[in-house]
């Protein structure tokens, strides 16, 4: 009887001392049904890699997200790693929240060996980089193959340039009695991913630049034939309009508009609906190719100290090995941050010019996302709806915008 | 302890709950608000330097802020009137009806009880161009311009306020009707009796006489359309408050600035003025519409 006891008494100390030996490392993302169960499936392998490190995986709605990591804080219950939007890094830097990732283990080259050129400009804030992303996503152009026939377009040939994109577009809308459209050529939704497309990709394609290099001055504004190629769109060739059929997504999924630009994660949704579509790199324009590119990215919490930190840096670059990419791209559907894993999929009909698309791609460092979507909305509700010059809509936009920004770089004392 | 002692404390020891309760989720709330408005609090970071009334003059130069105090106003100007006109007419006339009544008002007050969110999406889709949107298919139909609704500057605040009177509408004439019904019949009948014509029945009688019923609706209904929100909110591109701020209302601004710029600090200095409003508003009508009317 004793000896058992003994024996029990051994097995209990060894046990308490290997959990006690673990560490442990509180992970956190909102929740997206394939990305959980993606995570969950990579963690049980991550612990297999480390035996030594646990980590706990928590998830929360998206609507969420940020009450729930302000409540975290004061309470001193926040996750070691947390996965946020590149867009808030600024925001989450300023407020105490992240640790800068240390440089020993993510140098310059770490970077260059393992990410597209935007990567470590998005995660950089200050001068310090603050996040790892496993995948990221860019815009490409979308067109409705069955709707091309019925124009007598060549399905198989969507346009290259801008110039063939309006041709096109004018071909494949449709009119009513009254001039009403019943089917966009090509769906304008400044509030979808259209703000995107005409602040880094035709500001560029019409010779400017959208802000300077360090995104602290707004420079669209001297561009404004880049707004008017938009508005044209809408008031001199009337192939769409912002808000027909509510909005872009909806008008293309429903057939009702033939050619749209969208980003990567809506090739899933387009699939699902059972819709005979095609996707194309951005047209270009004066030689001109350009797109944007954003992610969600792992970036480490000032909780994470000692032990926690070692476990937290494996964890997430773990999280944006090759392998794990390979994963995400197969079970999420989310293009590769490595540029070396993406040429694998070169060739892949649909994930190919998004990819293509990532060479060249530019992520906007936002400061307050909404309200810079928001500015564009209104250049172009300016001109359309109130039959302002583009040019006077840019420059009041690129004011408030400036005076956003001159705001968050104040507030953080630059 | 005498029994009517034990009686007071047994009854002050249940309220205890739901004062504690009021006390946590209401008030406290309410006085940190209050507070905040004087910060600088971005909702993530721990620290909330006092900044004084700089919130307060930040948001008065703000003309986004100004233009969705005017938006509001608005609401109010155009809603309430038509709502209480359109439900006392309606309730009158329902009065009226001895067959059917109770299935008409129950026609009435569905929209009432139907979900904000759906009511506001099947607007929005009646609302569209064509070939979506229902009145502009109809107006096609009878070879009549279509019109841009939502989609206009001008247009769109209207359209969001006809959808809410037609909400409201129905909870109006629930509340008129039990109004009307607790008018004593003698009243009428003497006043018949003495001549008044079907005119004078309405303006001297039931009116008057409605008077606490049509106070207490003004100032619920006032305090709806201050509050307006949900509407707006999805019947606007993308929840915006557009096109170009011409639907935006207050609460929407606040929503905006509290959980899309993490501004909390001038989103509640802009709850503050919004709380003042809402009261200032209540006293004056409380004031003004509550005359005592006795026959």
């Amino acid at each position: 009887m004793k000896r058992f006891l003994l024996v029990g008494l051994a097995v209990l100390l060894v046990l308490s001392v290997s959990v006690f030996a673990k560490v442990k490392i509180v992970y956190w993302q909102y929740y997206f049904e394939t990305k959980v169960i993606t995570v969950d499936e990579l963690i049980k392998e991550f612990q297999k890699l480390y035996p030594d490190i646990e980590v706990e995986h928590v998830t929360f709605p998206y609507e969420t997200f940020n009450e729930k990591v302000a409540a975290s804080v004061p309470a001193g219950t926040g996750p070691d790693v947390v996965n946020l939007y590149y867009g808030w890094i600024p925001k989450y830097v300023t407020s105490g929240y992240l640790q800068p990732l240390p440089e020993n283990e993510f140098s310059d080259e770490y970077f260059a060996k393992n990410f597209f050129s935007f990567v470590p400009k998005g995660v950089e804030f200050m001068g310090k980089r603050y996040a790892l992303p496993t995948a990221v996503r860019s815009l490409a152009l979308f067109w409705n193959k069955d709707l091309f026939k019925e124009a007598r377009l060549d399905p198989e040939r969507p346009p290259r340039t801008l110039q063939e994109l309006v041709e096109m577009a004018k071909r494949l809308t449709k009119y009513d009695k009254q001039g009403n459209i019943v089917q966009a050529g090509l769906a304008t939704q400044p509030s979808g991913q259209g703000h995107h497309w005409i602040r880094e990709v035709l500001t560029r394609q019409f010779g400017g630049v959208p802000y300077n290099v360090d995104y602290t001055k707004v420079t669209y504004q001297n561009v404004p034939a880049a707004l008017k190629f938009y508005t044209d769109l809408i008031t001199v060739h009337k192939v769409g309009y912002p808000g027909f059929m509510n909005n872009d997504i909806t008008a293309f999924t429903s057939q009702s508009a033939a050619m749209n630009i969208d980003g990567s994660f809506r090739i899933a949704a387009l699939k699902k609906a059972g819709i005979n579509f095609g996707v194309a790199e951005l047209p270009e324009h004066n030689g001109i190719k350009s797109n944007f590119a954003s992610f969600w990215a792992n970036g480490i919490t000032k909780n994470a100290t000692g032990e926690k930190l070692d476990a937290a840096i494996k964890f997430i670059k773990f999280l944006s090995s090759d392998r794990v990419m390979e994963i995400w791209l197969e079970k999420v559907g989310e293009l590769p941050a490595n540029p070396s894993v993406a040429q694998k999929y070169y060739n892949d009909p649909v994930y190919g010019p998004f990819l293509k698309g990532l060479e060249y791609a530019h992520a906007t460092m936002f400061v307050d996302e909404i309200a810079q979507r928001q500015v564009i909305m209104d250049a172009v509700d300016k001109v359309w709806l109130k039959g302002i010059s583009p040019e006077q809509a840019f420059k009041e936009s690129a004011e408030v915008e400036q005076r956003v920004l001159d705001n968050f770089w104040k507030s953080v004392g630059k | 302890m005498k029994l009517r002692h034990k009686k007071i404390l047994t009854a002050y020891l249940f309220l205890l709950v739901p004062l504690t309760f009021f006390a946590f989720i209401r008030f406290y709330p309410m006085i940190s608000a209050f507070y905040i408005s004087f910060t600088d609090w971005n909702i993530i970071s721990p620290v909330k330097n006092f900044v004084g009334l700089a919130n307060y003059v930040k948001i008065f130069n703000d003309s986004v802020f100004r233009i969705s105090l005017l938006n509001t106003l608005k609401y109010v100007a155009y809603g309430v009137p038509s709502v209480i006109v359109l439900s006392l007419i309606l309730a009158l006339l329902l009065n009226n009806i001895t067959k059917l009544q109770g299935f008409y008002r129950l026609i009435y007050v569905m929209p009432y009880i139907t979900p904000l969110v759906a009511t506001s999406w099947v607007w929005r889709w009646m609302y569209q161009k064509p070939p979506t949107g229902i009145i502009n298919n109809f107006l096609n139909m009878l070879g009549l311009p279509t019109r841009s609704f939502l989609m206009s500057t001008t247009e769109a605040l209207p359209s969001i306020v006809v959808t809410t009177v037609w909400i409201e509408v129905g909870y109006c004439i629930i509340i008129f009707l039990a109004g009307l019904q607790s008018i004593p019949k003698e009243y009428l009948e003497a006043a018949r009796v003495d001549g008044a014509n079907r005119r004078q029945l309405l303006f001297k009688i039931t009116i008057p006489l409605l008077n606490p019923v049509i106070v207490f609706l003004s100032v619920m209904q006032t305090i709806i359309f201050l509050r307006i929100f949900t509407q707006v909110y999805n019947m606007s591109d993308q929840g915006s408050g557009g096109p170009l701020n011409s639907t935006k209302p207050l609460v929407l601004y606040i929503y905006q600035k509290a959980f899309k710029s993490f501004d909390m600090g001038t989103a509640t200095a802009a709850t503050v003025i919004l709380f003042l409003i809402i009261l200032g508003i209540t006293v004056v009508q409380l004031k003004v519409l509550n005359k005592k009317v006795e026959y």
